[in-house]
């Protein structure tokens, strides 16, 4: 994995590492809230964002490995993402599905 | 060390974190919101590892419908988990021992990333990178113009079409994709037997499910 010039960093370039440690260290975070979160919205929430983060983590992947092809997953994750947190807001406040 | 090994430690620790919370917690909301996010992180590992496939099936089961299964099942029961600490020691045994077995079941695999394993040795691999999906032997396939005029563009002939597309070839005439060929050609009643079960299942279940006048499912979940 050769980027030319590019000054690499633990076999990839630097934006790409950075942009991976704040993602995880993202995660990290909406995990915590998602376990301590005193209310349902907060893990709720919680949820949705780790849905887009790892919408983002798959984004990344593909253009870390040269496979933007990966973008297509991505968006497939944000739609699966959008529709479970429909149903789950849609429990929380009618207690029901139907 | 490589990025995406890096990517994967992290991304199983922060699995590992949501699998014993999920246990853990009270809450059976905070439960089901746990178990769509191990579900989550499992879909991005399974894309590091290569297995879009699972990946998908992972996001779509796991992180979609199971959320709203589970959904429905709280709508059914109570939201907090009565508490009950007391270790079940035969069951623990055998959950160790499985566990074991199956760890002592991947000594023989080969290591990860590991050249000379079968998969990549096989002679069947060359013939996988060349492939080129195409319904019948000599037939047209939609992609073809494009490729001819590619192939007119480099002025090169189409060495390899004899070899993967006779009846000389990998794939014994079938069709030249290595897994159709596989799942509809050599496996064609276990394929077809599944899908049955499958369906008998969803039948099953939908019977079961779609309720009498009267009864607290009606409405419900279907």
């Amino acid at each position: 994995m050769s980027l030319g010039a590019t000054t690499m960093f633990f076999g990839t370039d630097i934006p790409t590492l950075v942009a991976g440690v704040v993602l995880l260290f993202s995660i990290l975070l909406m995990l915590v809230r998602a376990i301590a979160g005193p209310t349902v919205w907060d893990r709720i929430l919680a949820l949705n964002a780790i849905g887009t983060k790892s919408v983002l983590v798959v984004a990344l992947l593909g253009f870390m490995t040269k496979r933007p092809e990966f973008l297509d997953i991505a968006l497939v994750y944000a739609i699966l993402n959008f529709l479970a947190t429909i149903a789950i807001l849609k429990y929380a406040r009618k207690r029901r599905l139907g | 060390m490589s990025p995406t090994i890096m990517l994967d430690v992290v991304l199983l620790a922060l699995v590992i974190i949501a699998g014993i919370a999920a246990i853990e917690v009270r809450s059976l909301f905070a439960a089901v919101m746990l178990a769509s996010i191990y579900s989550l992180l499992m879909a991005c590992f399974w894309t590091t590892m290569d297995a879009v496939d699972v990946a998908y099936t992972e996001a779509a089961v796991g992180a979609g419908i199971s959320t709203i299964l589970l959904m429905g099942a709280l709508v059914l029961t109570g939201e907090t988990e009565i508490v009950r600490r007391a270790v079940h020691w035969p069951a623990l045994g055998a959950c160790m021992l499985v566990g074991a077995l199956l760890v002592y079941g991947t000594l023989d695999m080969p290591k990860f990333g590991d050249e000379n394993a079968p998969a990549h040795v096989h002679p069947i691999y060359a013939g996988y990178t060349q492939q080129d999906v195409r319904k019948h032997p000599g037939g047209k396939s939609h992609g073809d113009n494009v490729r001819a005029e590619q192939a007119a563009e480099h002025s090169e002939p189409e060495a390899h079409d004899e070899t993967a597309h006779g009846h000389g070839d990998y794939f014994h005439g079938h069709v030249p994709n290595q897994v159709t060929s596989i799942i509809v050609s050599y496996r064609a009643f276990d394929t077809l037997f599944e899908t049955a079960v499958i369906f008998t299942a969803g039948m099953g279940l939908i019977v079961l499910l779609r309720g009498r006048r009267g009864n607290p499912l009606k409405g419900g979940l279907l």
